[in-house]
């Protein structure tokens, strides 16, 4: 092993990549930190003013809720949280790019995209709660579990946008993984399938700069978006914390991938605003300044001035759009306060479709161990 | 001599590696957030601060990578210590381990060592979500070229861990997780008990426990209880699930004529399960009643909610001894 080279990770804030070699990476920006419109050459949007105005209230109702269910940790009603606080407009953009037939491969922090789908926010917590593994049926809405097993997901997206094609269909498929998953063997083993196979998926890497306390130079030499190079698909840096830019590059990535031209890598160059996840305390390894510099990128504000400065929204929209996300959070906070423990028999539901002698077995061992335990206080106590 | 001190098993298992990296210079600790954050568990707590970031590793998000860089430190002659964060993300690794980790000594003609530390976090009772609770032992115990152990005690995770990084063959070290913060004694300056040898942690006449790792804890409470209703266990650690040690295990079940055996893992096809197969070879004619498993069902973790159903308690476990004292 190199000694230099696993010595040679610079200091965050500012810190240049070691390979970037000077050159900055462009990033597809069409409304900037402050508010203002821009064009790019490559990539454009024309929305309505409502189509605007919604996208403002779907980040507001996702920050919202994904607030509430940090506190609601906190109070212990959620064994764990990933916030995705920061990383607002990269999944609303790009859920909002999907049409309902397209098939959504979420990781575990996608609460934005799930939102866009039509996910109710209550079916996301049961899990964070612990009273299930899962807890929707993917295909009710064309979305996919939860994803904890770091870069997974990328394979089965793949496959599913294999057969998409082999049927003949237009849908295509998008797969969300985070920069610390595009280590893994099985990111790039996804990224040879579906490029050997032309299959229509669209790999939507959200670099929130951050894969728990490890920064994102500790997984890539090279800016992330340049990997599907190598593999011999396009890939594209977009501003992950413009919703507008996020939607018209994703839309154009699906569109790509649905008219034939196979996959496509987006790389949403956003920031990870909270810790990790509930149980973690990243000022053990990031600098506030850090962070401070992002929340001046916030892609809620930047949406929020631009909309009042052009007129497209008034005042007595926001007051709309935040009572409505209040009640929204109350209606988590009661939904997940009154969501029941499971039966412990659930324990050998689903295990097999066609069933299976040894759990049927254990099933009944359980249930007659049970039964010895009604009436009595610990019965009681259960 | 240093007096002995009172620790939990997060904090030995952390001055262990301290002490190896500070011996051997060819120890390394490896694995995701082990550096600067010292690990989600803080195991590695302040080793890169001490030690800096050539010998204390914070590795790319790929656990393939982590263990097939491993085996080819070793070969180089370096003794690697690689952290996989939780047990349910072993298997992006386990191909590495199984094919390659494993066999490499035999196939070099023993010309070649890979003295390879596993560490892993495994076992439930945090309330965690899924992939974070499980007990896949008995899927690296089937594997020869591997040995497999789990520490119960502070002091057994102090030693074990340093005997673990001085074996010249590669070790999958399980970590007890919700134990991490039970204290007890370490005495840093003793003379160890064998890596792989069992230990009989209560003394009892009526019928043997055995467990290792989690359960240990469980187990000598559950002999307690007993007590009160006027049965005497006996409780052995095993310690060590690959090899394991049938010679102590024989000799208490000869003196108590009964075993149970307890883990987290599913029975089926589990280490209980070997275990029970032994002994009934090397016991039969000793034994009263039938080898019985306590342990997970043939189910996938259950969700946090329903993990105390799901784990072996201390009813479970006096359920069984019921029943083993029945026959
Ligand atoms: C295979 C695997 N290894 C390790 C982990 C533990 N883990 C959970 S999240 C995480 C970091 C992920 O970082 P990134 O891919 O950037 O996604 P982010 O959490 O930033 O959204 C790690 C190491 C895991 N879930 N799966
Ligand atoms: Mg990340």
């Amino acid at each position: 092993m190199s000694v230099k080279s696993t010595a040679a990770r610079s200091s965050r804030g500012g810190a240049k990549r070691r390979g970037g070699a000077g050159r900055k990476p462009e990033l597809v920006q069409l409304l900037t930190p402050e508010g203002e419109r821009v064009e790019h050459s490559e990539y454009s949007i024309d929305l309505t003013p409502e189509e605007l105005r919604g996208l403002y209230r779907d980040m507001v109702f996702t920050r919202r809720f994904d607030g509430e269910a940090v506190t609601l940790q906190r109070q212990g009603e959620l064994g764990l949280w990933a916030s995705l606080l920061g990383q607002e407009a990269a999944q609303i953009g790009s859920g909002r790019a999907t049409r309902p037939d397209d098939y959504v491969f979420p990781t575990y922090r996608e609460h934005g995209v799930a939102w866009t789908r039509g996910v109710d926010p209550l079916n996301l917590l049961g899990m964070f709660r612990g009273v299930n593994n899962g807890g929707w049926d993917p295909n009710q809405n064309n979305f996919h579990l939860y994803t904890i097993v770091i870069g997974s997901q990328a394979l089965h997206a793949t496959g599913y946008a294999m057969g998409a094609a082999k049927d003949g269909s237009d849908s295509a498929v998008i797969a969300y993984f985070g920069d610390g998953a595009s280590s893994q063997g099985d990111v790039a083993e996804a990224f040879t399938f579906a490029a050997v196979y032309n299959a229509p998926v669209v790999f939507f890497c959200q670099n929130n700069q951050w894969a728990i306390s490890e920064p994102t130079e500790r997984q890539s030499r090279v800016p992330i978006y340049q990997r599907s190079a190598g593999f011999g698909f396009p890939g594209v840096r977009v501003d992950g914390n413009d919703v507008l830019a996020v939607l018209a590059v994703t839309r154009a990535a699906l569109e790509h991938a649905r008219s034939g031209e196979g996959p496509m890598l987006v790389e949403a160059f956003t920031y990870r605003m909270g810790a990790h996840t509930t149980s973690d305390d990243a000022t053990r390894y990031r600098l506030d300044e850090e962070t401070a510099e992002w929340a001046a990128k916030d892609p809620i504000a930047r949406l929020k001035t631009y909309l009042a400065n052009e007129g497209l929204a008034d005042e007595a929209f926001f007051a709309e759009v935040e009572a409505e996300s209040d009640a929204l959070a109350k209606r988590v906070r009661e939904g997940v306060r009154a969501m029941p423990n499971p039966d412990p028999m659930a324990i050998f539901d689903n295990i097999y479709a066609d069933g299976h002698a040894l759990v049927d077995e254990e099933r009944a061992q359980f249930a007659a161990y049970q039964a010895q335990f009604e009436g009595s206080e610990e019965g009681a106590a259960r | 001599m240093t007096a002995p001190k009172s620790m939990t098993i997060a904090k030995a298992i952390n001055e262990s590696l301290r002490t190896s990296l500070e011996t051997d210079p060819k120890v390394l600790v490896m694995g995701e957030d082990v550096g600067k954050l010292g690990g989600v568990f803080r195991i590695t707590d302040g080793l890169q601060k001490d030690f800096g970031e050539d010998r204390v590793i914070d590795t790319p998000l790929a656990e393939s990578g982590i263990i097939g860089t491993a085996i080819g430190l070793a070969l180089r002659g370096y003794r690697p210590v690689a952290e996989i964060q939780f047990d349910g993300f072993v298997f992006p690794a386990y191909d590495q381990i199984v094919t390659q980790l494993a066999k490499m000594h035999a196939r070099a003609l023993g010309k070649v060592k890979l003295p390879v530390v596993i560490r892993i976090p495994y076992g439930g009772g945090i309330g965690a979500v899924e992939h974070h609770s499980e007990s896949p032992e008995a899927l690296f115990a089937h594997v020869a070229g591997l040995k497999v152990v789990s520490p119960a005690t502070p002091s057994d995770a102090y030693w074990m861990m340093r005997q673990a990084i001085e074996c010249d063959d590669p070790v999958i070290f399980f970590e007890p997780k919700r134990r991490y913060w039970d204290k007890g004694e370490v005495d840093t300056s003793a003379v160890p008990a064998p890596l792989h040898r069992a230990r009989v942690v209560r003394e009892g006449t009526d019928l043997t426990l055995a467990a290792y790792g989690p359960m240990v804890k469980t187990c000598l409470e559950a002999a307690s209880a007993a007590e009160e209703e006027g049965r005497s266990l006996e409780v052995v650690d095993l310690r060590s699930m690959s090899p394991i040690d049938f010679d102590t295990l024989q000799a208490s079940v000869e003196k108590t004529r009964r075993l149970v055996v307890v883990h987290e893992a599913p029975v089926f096809l589990g280490t209980g399960a070997e275990i029970a197969a032994r002994i009934t070879e090397r016991c039969f004619f000793h034994l009263e009643a039938p080898v019985l498993r306590v342990g997970g069902f043939h189910a996938p973790y259950p969700p946090a909610r329903l993990e105390e159903d799901y784990l072996p308690n201390l009813d479970r476990v006096l359920d069984s001894v019921d029943r083993a004292l029945a026959f």
